[in-house]
């Protein structure tokens, strides 16, 4: 062999070699999210669907705990999936959209405007659960500059081994079993919980200097709305029905003056406990922060009347390719009730 | 922009690509842009200091070496029309024309560098000595201000001498006074040595390329893997004097000793390796300093440029002045023969040790700190000829043995030594040194409270073998030189294997406090 092939291919193969110990290691050290704190995998599952969704749910914890999409697909044959994270703040809500858009156009986008009190990231975790999980676009990039706080840097997010290094102390048999691929932990972006613990008492209700959101969250929500418009989706706005943290009524009273002037619909669901159904002693599994699965099914089933009478949404369950996929999704749905009902002891 | 920052990695990536890329004539010019722009991340006010010390250094400079130039040409030219005491006349009012530059330049720069970092101090013992309430002044200290001064320094007192022909290119100058590898904690370079290599525009060589990035890696394990992880409980310890007594300052001490070598010979690695990236050679600063049986041998081995600096521009010129020529003939017509050509020694010595304190900080705790160095290596050389006696009278002196105990007897000397390094005030070193005696300093003591966890410590001796391990293996060969006879395979899985270790191990990013390099506050 000629010595310059000879050379080109050494350094080929040494390059080769070094990426690909590179990427092991970088996979080894990166956390799995399939135990403990798990929401830190909810947004790259969103990947694995069939993009065909009539709704989409985009938000914090108050959507992807609070509404249940099995519901919506048992009882009104609608099919809908959650795109949220913990702590998602607006501008990774707004970014989380335009990534889905690039896949499919959902017929209704639902917006949790709890997230409209924070104009700037409070933390490197959730930044990371809600970024990491993405796919590579310019509106990744977008949801990175957005987030980052004054310890991040742009690289570690290209490279999670510069964050993460410092695991290889605590490595855990987790992180070799699924070193190639992770289990589902959510359905259609739902993370279930079968476990009740009533609602009890709150901090007393502080109030506040002043109570205007920001320019910078609104701007994103700007930005939601005519992301929607663009891509023919319908907006609808809510609050979901946590009872803490606080939601002020000149909170509510903003929103709902914007969503006047923007022809959109604003749903809080607070108001709409007693039609609903919400029993806040069985229908909550941290004291009323966030629903249970019996909360989630009761908030899915009225809603899912909404979208199905108001929006026009038809009944896919005689689409038989999308009942076979759903008939999958709700055997582990039912396998996850179960095998919780028995971790938390439940009859 | 640290050495240790994705931002300057980014910086030397394009750098480098842009330098490589350009035409040869225009790389010198290329590097001095992008040192600027180095030095511009640290500050743009900054630029003003080192601008000013490279200006008047170069034209101070410019101005000596014509005069020596006319000197010599106007001496050749009318070498049969004068005599000798017209020559060495005319030499010496040139002479004198020459040291006003240069002591009009010196008190420049020495000036600034006096009044960024010491003006405080100086205020500070105003107001302590005589009750006065002087106010501090706000000046943020010039990046490497300690560094490129003295090499603007030496380079003019080198062109005073006629070692050094006087720089004609401002760029030029700047560059070496500004090339940014070296501008956050030297070496002290001399212009002699680094000029051809700086100015030559050097081509693309990918082993001299490869080197010198095995170096930076070599840099940058030492730094994140052992000083960083050390920092975490070396910053517990002296973060907190009161709460961190007796077994804490010894263990302290200890690990600072380790620390500061791991952090000041990687910072140069990394120095040395960037600069050789670009195919300019810069010095070397250490060679096994902790190897050293005495203290004399230590300060041969540790922080060379530096030392030899205080040596050749302030030891010689002082002990060789005519105030010092004075001083030892009343010394030995006072003191006799032996004694009195001793103490001017001494003299110098004093004072150049006080610099050497005075250089690293703005504190009596460095100043104390010098000054015990010379005070131990002065009794050192007084009681030469009794160790002399001792160890042809006690066998096994020459042997290996006392050779290690020599070396252990140096090592805890110096880590004694650089608690003075460690602490604000005289004050708290002394009442941490003294507590390592105090029996009540040693009753709580819980390892845990320095915030390593076990593997932190195991990575610390793991860390700390492969440093002494390259060490013993340098003594007869530098271990690069003998990785490069090896075959492919095995130097790559070296360097793969380094990498690995320094990416996952090291102390950075998001959680760690990054430490700057220490050597960068002196």
């Amino acid at each position: 062999m000629k010595k310059p092939l000879k050379k080109i291919i050494v350094f080929i193969l040494s390059a080769a070699v070094l990426i690909g110990a590179f990427d092991l290691i970088q996979r080894l050290l990166t956390p799995k999210y399939v135990d403990g704190i798990v929401e830190g995998a909810f947004v790259k599952e969103y990947y694995a669907e069939e993009m065909d969704h009539d709704v989409l749910f985009v938000g914090d914890c108050e959507v992807y705990e609070n509404f249940s999409p099995v519901t919506l697909w048992e009882k009104y044959g609608i099919n809908s999936y959650i795109r949220g994270s913990a702590e998602q703040y607006i501008f990774q809500s707004y970014y989380l959209l335009e990534d889905a858009f690039l896949y499919e156009k959902p017929k209704v986008v639902v917006f949790n405007i709890q997230s409209l009190q924070f104009d700037y990231s409070r933390s490197e975790a959730y930044n990371r659960m809600s970024i990491e999980g993405m796919r590579w676009s310019k509106y990744k990039v977008g949801s990175i500059y957005a987030s980052m706080t004054e310890e991040e840097s742009f690289i570690e997010y290209v490279f999670p081994i510069l964050r993460y290094h410092s695991r290889w102390s605590e490595l855990t048999k987790d992180d070799f079993k699924y070193l190639f691929s992770q289990p589902t932990v959510t359905h259609n972006g739902y993370y279930m919980r079968v476990d009740a613990k009533p609602a009890g008492s709150f901090p007393a209700v502080k109030p506040l200097g002043d109570y205007s959101f920001s320019e910078r969250a609104w701007s994103y929500l700007y930005r939601i709305v005519e992301a929607c418009r663009r891509n023919g989706s319908e907006l609808i706005l809510i609050k979901a029905p946590s009872l803490y943290p606080h939601w002020y009524d000149e909170w509510d009273d903003e929103v709902k003056e914007y969503a006047a002037s923007e022809g959109l619909r604003y749903i809080n669901f607070l108001e709409h406990t007693d039609e609903i159904g919400l029993d806040y002693s069985t229908d909550t599994y941290d004291g009323g922060l966030h629903l249970n699965l019996y909360g989630a099914e009761k908030c899915a089933d009225w809603l899912g009347n909404i979208l199905s009478t108001e929006y026009g949404l038809a009944d896919r369950r005689s689409d038989s390719h999308l009942a076979a996929v759903w008939a999958e999704k709700i055997e582990a749905y039912n396998a996850e009730i179960a095998a919780q009902k028995v971790k938390y002891g439940i009859e | 922009m640290v050495f240790t920052s994705y931002e300057f990695l980014g910086f030397l990536a394009v750098l480098l690509l842009l330098y490589y890329l350009a035409p040869k004539k225009l790389r010198p010019p290329l590097l001095l842009v992008g040192s600027l722009v180095f030095y511009f991340f640290a500050g743009a006010k900054f630029l003003i200091y080192i601008s000013v010390t490279a200006v008047t250094v170069w034209a101070a400079g410019l101005v000596i070496g014509k005069n020596l130039e006319a000197q010599s040409e106007y001496i050749k030219a009318h070498k049969a029309e004068l005599s000798q005491e017209e020559k060495k006349a005319f030499r010496d009012r040139e002479k004198r024309k020459r040291k006003l530059w240069l002591a009009l330049c010196l008190l420049l720069n020495l000036g600034i560098l006096a009044a960024v970092k010491y003006t405080n101090f100086a205020i500070a013992n105003i107001n302590g000595l005589f009750g006065t309430k002087l106010g501090f002044i706000t000046v943020a200290v010039p990046l490497g201000i300690s560094y490129y001064t003295f090499m603007a320094i030496g380079y003019l007192v080198d062109v005073f001498r006629g070692t050094v022909k006087a720089e004609k290119s401002l760029w030029r100058f700047a560059l070496f006074v500004s090339f940014f590898p070296h501008v956050i904690q030297g070496p002290i370079s001399r212009y002699g040595d680094m000029s051809d290599s700086l100015f030559a525009g050097n081509g693309f060589d990918r082993d001299r390329f490869f080197r010198g990035l095995e170096r930076v890696l070599w840099g940058f394990f030492k730094k994140l893997v052992i000083a960083d992880r050390i920092f975490i409980a070396v910053g517990r310890i002296i973060g907190d004097s009161g709460k961190f007594q007796g077994p804490y300052i010894l263990i302290g001490m200890l690990l600072y000793t380790v620390e500061l070598y791991a952090d000041f010979t990687g910072g140069i690695d990394i120095t040395i390796g960037v600069a050789q990236m670009f195919g300019v050679e810069v010095k070397e600063n250490f060679m096994r300093p902790y190897f050293s049986t005495s203290l004399k041998e230590y300060w041969r081995r540790w922080h060379i440029t530096m030392c030899s600096w205080f040596r050749d521009y302030l030891f010689y010129p002082v002990s060789t002045s005519r105030s010092m020529g004075r001083f030892t003939k009343f010394t030995k017509k006072h003191f006799g023969q032996k004694a009195g050509k001793r103490i001017p020694v001494y003299v110098s010595s004093f004072i150049v040790w006080f610099s050497t304190g005075l250089w690293h900080g703005a504190s009596w705790n460095f100043i104390v700190w010098g000054l015990l160095n010379w005070a131990i290596l002065m009794v050192s050389e007084e009681l030469e000829p009794l160790y002399g006696g001792f160890h042809k009278r006690l066998p096994g002196t020459n042997g290996s043995g006392y050779r290690v105990f020599m070396i252990l007897r140096t090592f805890l000397l110096i880590t004694v030594m650089n608690l003075f390094d460690c602490y604000a005030t005289l004050g708290e070193t002394i009442g941490s040194l003294a507590s390592i005696f105090r029996a009540s300093a040693w009753t709580g003591f819980s390892a845990a409270a320095l915030g390593l966890s076990v593997s932190d410590w195991a990575v610390i001796a793991v860390g700390c073998a492969v440093m002494l391990a390259v060490s013993l293996l340098s003594v007869k060969k530098g271990v690069r030189e003998r990785l490069a006879e090896k075959p492919y395979a095995l130097r790559f899985a070296v360097f793969a294997l380094l990498f690995a270790a320094t990416v996952v191990v090291g102390v950075y990013g998001v959680g760690y406090d990054s430490s700057q390099f220490i050597y960068t506050r002196f």
